[in-house]
């Protein structure tokens, strides 16, 4: 395996605001499923905003060797009041991959219909992205992502107000895309429970780095949640 | 009615106000944007007035200061110094004053400022026409060939960041797009009514479409027919056609509205 990203004494403060990360050092490597999790408010989605390049370190350093990044927010949501279909927001993620003029060619329309088949929505592709359950908006995002042939995916609380089946087909799908695909997963969770079955390597993030390993590995009163969240 | 040379004038620039203010308005009203094209029109404005006092072509100053105010607000929103609405305050109400000082300053105080304010279609020339139809057309192009970018910025701006789409350039094409539409329709329906004529055809056209490609295409159906049915009931019932064309946009929103209800 090769790198795929370093974190280096990276520190960040928000304005005027507390440090949210302190020196925190990471390296993931390419095709690495890695769980970040932590409390809420312990700066993992910081660290993936950090890592996506949508904020920048107060100090250290944030190297990427990734190029495609295709992201699924916390609460992923389009932004948009207008009816949309499955199809249109998996088309959305294809337009990095595309020239930016013009409607999609024939090679890019077939990459948005297997984006689609592959989190298994195709009976639901034409239909309204609002009609579909919460575990289904979020496979149709996943799709989305994974329409633009993303090298990193980065997930933030991905199962927030989704049920349990849900969260499971979801921790399939990310394994399969994994060993298919090669990709590189971040995966942030506040409840690492729901991860560390599935997962490779789960970071756990407290303003610093405080676990780094397999999960069988992980102290066992860490897997109290009040311990996590005290 | 189309014998008359005026009204075939207005009806033309009126297809190509009513199509492109509903296609241009859908990608502010997504973007939570609906009252910016309020704030390019009164800096459109302070445009007309500088077009008085250094006696330049009214739409061709409208334009460029609509255009230099648009982006603006979207510098002002992108750097995050100033939240959306206060950007939108500080150019808005900057305009508005602007141009008041400005037509005192020309000594236009006593002209007839009444056909910018809400429109005066029935007074539109060649010229006019020839300037609101190319420019109507080139900037309809241009939505049709960024379609997909465009989209894309709207439907998950954060995404596209991370993406690489350059979402500054495309959120100031969408700025500076609002901007023509406005100088181009203060004739059409006026600069305090424009917005309406933007954000009310695309209002209705999401309660009743299917997608988002049907809702572009049936807000510019409803814009168009706004406009159409605007003109006509204004001239057999005396009325002044910018706000008849407002009001019959608002009863499309009704009538959508009461038919996305009765479906359930």
């Amino acid at each position: 395996m090769s790198l795929a990203l370093r974190l280096e004494h990276v520190s960040f403060a928000y304005a005027h605001g507390t440090p949210v990360l302190r020196d925190v050092e990471l390296e993931v490597q390419r095709g690495e499923f890695v769980a970040i999790a932590g409390p809420n408010g312990g700066g993992k989605t910081t660290l993936l905003r950090l890592v996506l390049g949508l904020e920048r370190p107060t100090s250290g350093r944030v190297e990427v060797l990734l190029h495609r990044y295709g992201y699924l927010p916390q609460r992923a949501q389009t932004g948009i009041d207008a009816p949309l279909t499955v199809r249109e927001l998996v088309g959305v993620g294809r337009v990095p991959r595309t020239r930016l003029f013009g409607p999609l060619g024939h090679g890019d329309r077939e990459a948005v219909r297997e984006a689609i088949d592959r989190v298994g929505l195709t009976p639901q592709a034409d239909r309204r992205l609002s009609t579909l359950s919460g575990g289904q908006q979020q496979r149709a995002f996943i799709a989305k992502a994974l329409a633009g042939e993303p090298e990193l995916l980065a997930l933030d609380e991905p199962t927030t107000g989704v049920d349990i089946e849900a969260q499971e087909a979801l921790a399939a799908l990310l394994v399969r895309l994994r060993d298919e695909l090669g990709m590189t997963i971040l995966y942030v969770s506040h409840e690492f429970g729901a991860v560390e079955h599935f997962v490779q390597r789960i970071v756990l993030i407290r303003e610093r780095v405080v676990f780094d390993g397999a999960p069988s590995a992980l102290p066992g009163v860490w897997h109290d949640p009040s311990h996590v969240h005290a | 009615m189309l014998d008359l040379e005026f009204m075939r004038l207005a009806f033309g620039a009126g297809i190509v106000v009513g199509l492109l203010a509903p296609a241009v308005g859908f990608f502010l009203v997504q973007r939570r944007l609906s009252l910016i094209g309020d704030g390019i029109g009164h800096v459109a404005f302070a445009g007309v007035a500088l077009g008085y006092l250094l006696d330049f072509p009214l739409v061709l100053t409208a334009l460029v200061v609509s255009v230099a105010g648009a982006l603006s607000i979207e510098g002002l929103r992108a750097r995050r110094r100033t939240a959306g609405d206060q950007a939108l305050a500080l150019v808005f109400y900057t305009g508005i004053a602007g141009g008041v000082v400005l037509v005192s300053a020309a000594g236009a105080l006593n002209v007839n400022l009444f056909q910018f304010l809400f429109g005066s279609i029935l007074t539109v020339t060649r010229s006019d026409l020839f300037v609101i139809a190319s420019l109507g057309a080139g900037a309809l192009a241009l939505i049709a060939l960024l379609y997909r970018p465009l989209v894309a910025v709207v439907v998950d701006e954060e995404g596209a960041r991370v993406a690489g789409l350059p979402v500054a350039p495309l959120n100031a094409l969408t700025a500076a797009l609002a901007a023509v539409t406005i100088a181009l329709s203060m004739r059409v329906v006026g600069i305090l009514l424009i917005a309406a004529l933007m954000v009310l055809p695309v209002i209705a056209a999401a309660r009743v479409a299917w997608s988002m490609r049907s809702t572009i295409v049936i807000s510019m159906g409803i814009g168009l027919a706004s406009v159409l049915t605007g003109i006509t009931t204004a001239y057999y019932a005396d009325l002044p056609p910018g706000g008849t064309t407002v009001l019959v946009a608002a009863a499309a929103v009704l009538v959508t509205e009461t038919i996305s209800v009765l479906r359930g």
